[in-house]
């Protein structure tokens, strides 16, 4: 009986102390990678050809989702502003929502499913086929040369895509507000720019889109490189990296959003 | 005697296990392991599937460290080497791996660049003849452009080759470089490796189960079952042996010292319910 009520009270702690054991994991990890980022920054093109693999490559969903994000955002917006007669502040509804919130949101966890996965799954395939191995056997350390370039590469990729998916997404919203529902252009961008503030808005979503940035590409390296070396075991970390990744962005929206708006 | 430096040359030791034992957590993979191998020899460890041989290749490479006892090589305690040694120590040291582990999104010719670029500040075009002489030396001048995945295994395995050579390295290691090869590319690779040991006075530990192409090419043989040395020779004096392991070894008999089935606690008939039953 004693047995059937503690049972439950172990795995919960087991749970606990592994999630403490990975967090502390993750952030040695972090402090090696910026330990042995010299050679990304110092031999760039490294770090140029991963931006290509993550930042580049993911330019065509997020620029497609943030245009169709802005184009809803376009129909509900003057569907329910309409309903208070201030259907004018359409632009300034589109614009906010995008920097402050759906902008950085949307774009990390659309980098995080297409580059944070491949990420994991090539650092994982690489450890699984004695990659790694084989290149610090031969005296290069695989966190200077594997590691800290695609990490640099998430980080410098990620404000840049989310910028991008908000400059969509206002287009959308005007095609839908402008465009197709006929509101007037010139009302639509004034309102818009008296509204949007620099500082409060377009840095803030700057700076989340970079701790997204940080987060999404530091799951994605680390699960890779700790995945157990196997079929199953890169298909686990690849799916933890999209489930992880998604939890923590959401989480670090909140505790962001608290503190800057 | 060696001519030109006056020293014996069976006592000098490039490599040597003093005492060494290793364990993966409980389970004890090494167990006071002896044995030294000779500057600028070729030496095969031999022994079955999960007898300890990669793991003695790693404690040379330092990439795993002994529990008791020292790994020295050139005199140097790899366990006691700090990260900056370590570094320097496999730089003079080539790994010729199981599958050939190239960088599959590197090219071959990137692939062979890759140690020349890392360790040294060669210009481009010295590099690039670099890479062509190494190819050539396995035989793939031309190949250059290609990419790992278009490669057949013996194939990739000298790439693989060519890139551990790339910085002449004074020992080389093979972890089963005949494992999954056709009859060609099995005796093209085992020439291969004896002929660069030749010509660069390296000396190579080789870590195999393929006894008759190795004994052609080594100069010694360590067997290794269950973390020991049991028997050890030149190639001559181990197809005379007549120890019962090496001979089972060498002949791959089923029956002798070594046990091919599984002690089951069971029988046979009892695991397919046929007791009771007399069948022929």
């Amino acid at each position: 009986m004693l047995e059937l009520l503690l049972s439950p009270l172990r795995r919960l702690g087991h749970t606990t102390i592994n999630a403490i054991w990975r967090l502390g994991f993750i952030t040695r990890f972090l402090f090696a990678i910026l330990r042995y980022s010299g050679q990304s920054l110092l031999r760039f093109n490294l770090t140029i050809r991963e931006i290509y693999f993550a930042g580049v490559l993911s330019v065509i969903i997020v620029v497609v989702s943030g245009l169709f994000v802005g184009m809803v955002l376009g129909l509900q917006g003057y569907n329910t502003l309409s309903r208070f007669g201030s259907a004018d502040a359409l632009g300034a509804l589109v614009a906010l929502s995008l920097l402050r919130e759906l902008g950085p949101v949307l774009a990390a966890l659309l980098f995080s499913s297409r580059a944070g996965s491949a990420m994991t799954a090539e650092i994982g395939l690489m450890k699984a086929t004695e990659q790694l191995d084989a290149m610090s056997v031969m005296a290069v350390n695989p966190i200077a040369r594997v590691v800290a370039p695609r990490f640099w590469a998430g980080v410098i990729s990620m404000p840049i895509l989310a910028a991008m998916f908000n400059v969509m997404g206002i287009f959308g919203g005007y095609l839908i507000g402008v465009v197709m529902i006929g509101l007037d252009a010139g009302t639509f961008w004034s309102q818009m720019q008296s509204n949007v503030d620099l500082h409060a808005d377009v840095v803030n979503g700057l700076i989340k889109s970079l701790c997204f940035g940080i987060a999404v590409t530091l799951i994605a390296v680390f699960e890779g490189y700790d995945a157990t070396p196997t079929a199953a075991g890169v298909s686990a970390a690849t799916t933890r990296t999209v489930v992880t990744s998604a939890l923590v962005i959401l989480a670090v929206d909140f505790v962001l959003t608290a503190f800057m708006f | 005697m060696c001519a030109l430096t006056g020293k014996p040359v069976s006592s000098d030791p490039f490599i040597e296990f003093r005492n060494v034992s290793f364990a993966y957590g409980e389970r004890p993979i090494l167990n006071n392991i002896n044995l030294s191998i000779p500057r600028g020899k070729m030496v095969a460890i031999m022994g079955g599937s999960g007898s300890g041989k990669t793991t003695m290749l790693r404690l040379i490479s330092g990439q795993i460290r002994p529990n008791a006892g020292e790994v020295l090589v050139d005199g140097h305690n790899v366990a006691q080497m700090n990260h900056q040694q370590l570094f320097e120590h496999r730089r003079r040291m080539g790994m010729l791996f199981q599958f050939g582990a190239l960088f599959t999104d590197l090219s071959v010719e990137d692939n062979v660049a890759f140690p020349l670029r890392e360790h040294t500040r060669l210009p481009d075009s010295m590099i690039n003849d670099l890479v062509i002489l190494k190819l050539a030396a396995v035989g793939l001048r031309g190949t250059q452009k290609l990419m790992p995945g278009e490669l057949s295994g013996g194939m990739a395995r000298r790439v693989a080759l060519a890139r551990a050579i790339a910085l002449d390295p004074q020992l080389m290691l093979y972890d089963e470089p005949f494992t999954g090869l056709d009859p060609i590319s099995l005796g093209v690779i085992a020439h291969l490796v004896k002929k660069l040991n030749d010509a660069l006075g390296t000396t190579s530990i080789m870590v195999t189960h393929d006894v008759h192409k190795s004994l052609d090419i080594v100069d010694h043989v360590y067997f290794v079952s269950n973390g020991s040395v049991v028997a050890e020779g030149t190639p001559a004096e181990v197809r005379a042996s007549s120890s019962p392991w090496v001979h089972q070894f060498v002949w791959g008999e089923a029956d002798g010292p070594v046990h091919f089935a599984y002690p089951a606690t069971s029988t046979l008939q009892q695991d397919l319910g046929l007791k009771g039953k007399q069948h022929a």
